[in-house]
């Protein structure tokens, strides 16, 4: 069974942490995961980053440019995760924009993937119809999962279509909004985590976007699978380097 | 061969729509209802009449004598920059507010370069008393003065992008994040044939109406619809789009894209993607563009800003693929001459996109007997400053 299949029968509510491989050093990538792993966190979102990152705010774009800049790409993160097998076992995910998966291959990219230990891949830019016509099989193939996401704006019928062709979880982001925003959840976000609880998928949801402290972590996970955090751990690295993140990850836990 | 797109937002292998979920809804709105908006005759009734009594349409097509002795071939000018703001741009912002309006939408965003699309799209913002927000790159704000006063005037917020290289890519990024930032009552009005499918489609039907126009124009003088050739430049490619438009499956109208090759186009400082790009996705659409091998996309250069974009529109990298369009590119050099050449010759000052088109009269000999049409897309007031620092006047 896939890790990400496996975590999700755990009977328990799951931090996903995301970070943009190459930030803030070239090299870090490997640390920031294994003091993920150490620090309790269940699951990780690799960031393989990207020029023109349409769905990010700006903390997320900062450190892609900043990744860039260091040197990183598509080969170098493959090479500095070659080993990540022999120390860390939580579910790692990759997640990127598609053009340099493409440019890659998207074959290549999947096979380098499985003999890495990657269990899934999250692309916000990939329709979920190409996918379907394109590229599924391919995935299938290397035993990776595609994450798909869902917006409050997605309609009942279509967020039914994307359960039916998950196998892993459904991405719930937050609001209508990029990566980054801090404003909190009202009761829109708690009324749609409601309504799409009471839909009763077959594929859990995990909560992104805006989660950024133990408040909004605990009023996602009270509907959902779980949530990720993804600016706020950037900013913590931009602040505290890679040796302080147990202290961010309990601040969050509690 | 058949060069329109197909149901699913394709030109042969390019178009489509690579956005993430959350834009999903106002893209999937658009696309269900572009076609049948369009067809309203209420709508197609406003859009003339826009067309006509605002922009000044139909644009004249004026056969410009001297420089067709100067070639020793037969050269019409369809005159674009006599529309109201001075551009194509107009055509298309008329088209997209009319249809936000159907939409039921209440702001509207914009990207802009130079400016030019900007400004078009501040004055429809003004003319239906709709919020306007332009995103503009940090750097082309700060070149691009006069356009950002324009705006301004027109009651238009620009709000300065200032992620990555600050440029034209860079405040389509934001302009995108904007959207999904307010999918329920914003509008994006995107300025060339780019973007998710249907806008490269949307976008090209309402241009669509510079070749209807060339094609009664010229049965006038010519007693032909058809020319010989085709020419006009290509930054994202609408008005290219919009001159073809009509003869795109007859071919013997034979088609010229003219791309801003910069400082040559193997000098690290060039636009011209269809020498320097490769397949890929940029601003939702699958299509050319310049990036690097690992599939970061690159910063392009020209003189001219309304060049200055890594990629081209989905129609254009299949008409180059198919070999349908000869894609011919003219450095900056080249277009300044060109661009002054017309001003002594035939009294008019082109845009610096334009004088790209321009610039093919010095590489490539046509007949006698050939009829040339150039879109000559904007006027060149926008670009009197880089004129006179060019020629030191
Ligand atoms: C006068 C003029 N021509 C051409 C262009 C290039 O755009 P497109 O290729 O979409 O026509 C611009 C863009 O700003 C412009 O202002």
């Amino acid at each position: 069974m896939n890790r990400i299949n496996q975590k999700l029968n755990e009977d328990k509510k799951l931090l996903s942490i995301y970070f943009t491989a190459g930030y803030p050093n070239l090299n870090d990538t490997l640390t920031i995961i294994e003091n993920l792993e150490k620090s309790g966190v269940d699951m990780i979102e690799i960031g393989l980053p990207f020029s023109d990152p349409l769905a990010d705010g700006p903390t997320i774009q900062a450190s892609s440019t900043e990744a860039l800049k260091n040197g990183m790409t598509t080969e170098v993160l493959f090479k500095q995760l070659k080993d990540v097998r022999k120390t860390v076992s939580i579910p790692l995910i990759i997640m990127g924009y598609f053009n340099p998966m493409l440019q890659y291959g998207v074959e290549a990219f999947c096979k380098k993937c499985q003999e890495i230990g990657i269990d899934g891949l999250i692309i916000p830019d990939l329709p979920v119809d190409v996918y379907n016509e394109q590229y599924k099989s391919t995935f299938e193939k290397y035993g990776l999962i595609n994450v798909f996401l869902i917006t409050p704006q997605t309609s009942k019928e279509r967020i039914k279509f994307i359960d039916s062709i998950s196998n892993g979880f459904i991405y719930m982001v937050s609001s209508a909004s990029v990566t980054g925003s801090s404003k909190g959840f009202g009761d829109t976000q708690t009324n749609y985590f409601k309504r799409i609880a009471d839909m009763q998928l077959n594929n859990p949801q995990i909560v992104g976007f805006g989660i950024n402290n133990n408040d909004t972590f605990t009023q996602a996970t009270t509907y959902a699978k779980g949530a990720i955090i993804g600016s706020a751990f950037i900013k913590h690295l931009s602040n505290n380097g890679v040796n302080k993140i147990e202290d961010f990850i309990s601040s969050v836990r509690k | 061969m058949n060069y329109n797109i197909n149901e699913k937002g394709y030109y042969g292998d390019f178009g489509g729509a690579f956005i993430p979920e959350m834009l999903y809804p106002n893209v999937e709105e658009l696309r269900q209802n572009y076609l049948n908006i369009m067809a309203e005759p209420s709508f197609k009734a406003e859009f003339d009449q826009l067309l006509k009594d605002y922009v000044g349409r139909p644009s004249p097509l004026y056969f410009a004598k001297r420089l067709s002795e100067k070639y020793n071939t037969k050269i019409y000018l369809k005159r674009e920059d006599l529309n109201h703001t001075g551009a194509h741009k107009i055509n298309n912002t008329i088209g997209q507010i009319l249809m936000a309006k159907r939409l039921g939408k209440n702001r509207i965003i914009a990207e802009t370069g130079a400016g030019q699309h900007g400004v078009a799209t501040a004055t429809v913002c003004a003319l239906m008393g709709i919020e306007c927000i332009v995103y503009m790159g940090e750097i082309d704000i700060a070149r691009q003065a006069p356009n950002v006063a324009r705006m301004k005037m027109l009651g238009a917020t620009v709000i300065p992008a200032t992620s990555g290289s600050k440029t034209l890519k860079d405040a389509t990024n934001e302009a995108i994040r904007d959207w999904i930032n307010n999918p329920v009552d914003t509008h994006y009005i995107i300025g060339s044939v780019v973007g998710p499918h249907p806008y490269p489609d949307m976008v090209a039907k309402f241009q669509a109406v510079v070749s209807e126009e060339i094609k009664f124009q010229l049965k006038d003088k010519e007693g032909t619809e058809n020319p010989d050739y085709v020419i006009a430049c290509v930054g994202g490619g609408s008005n290219a789009a919009g001159a073809y438009y009509h003869y795109l499956n007859n071919e013997n109208v034979k088609l010229i894209a003219v791309e801003a090759a910069g400082l040559g186009v193997d000098s690290g400082e060039s636009a011209a993607t269809s020498v320097l790009g490769k397949e890929g996705i940029i601003h939702g659409s699958k299509t050319l563009l310049m990036q690097t091998n690992d599939g970061q996309i690159t910063e392009p250069y020209s003189i001219s800003a309304g060049l200055d974009y890594p990629g081209v529109g989905p129609m254009h990298a299949h008409l180059y693929k198919t070999g349908r369009a000869e894609f011919i590119s003219i450095t900056d050099d080249q277009a300044m001459q060109a661009g002054l050449e017309l001003c002594k010759l035939e009294g008019i000052i082109p845009a610096i996109e334009t004088s790209h088109a321009l610039g093919v009269f010095e590489q490539k000999t046509f007949k006698p007997n050939d009829i040339v049409v150039v879109s000559l897309s904007g006027r060149g007031d926008k670009d009197l400053q880089n004129y006179i620092d060019y020629f030191k006047i």
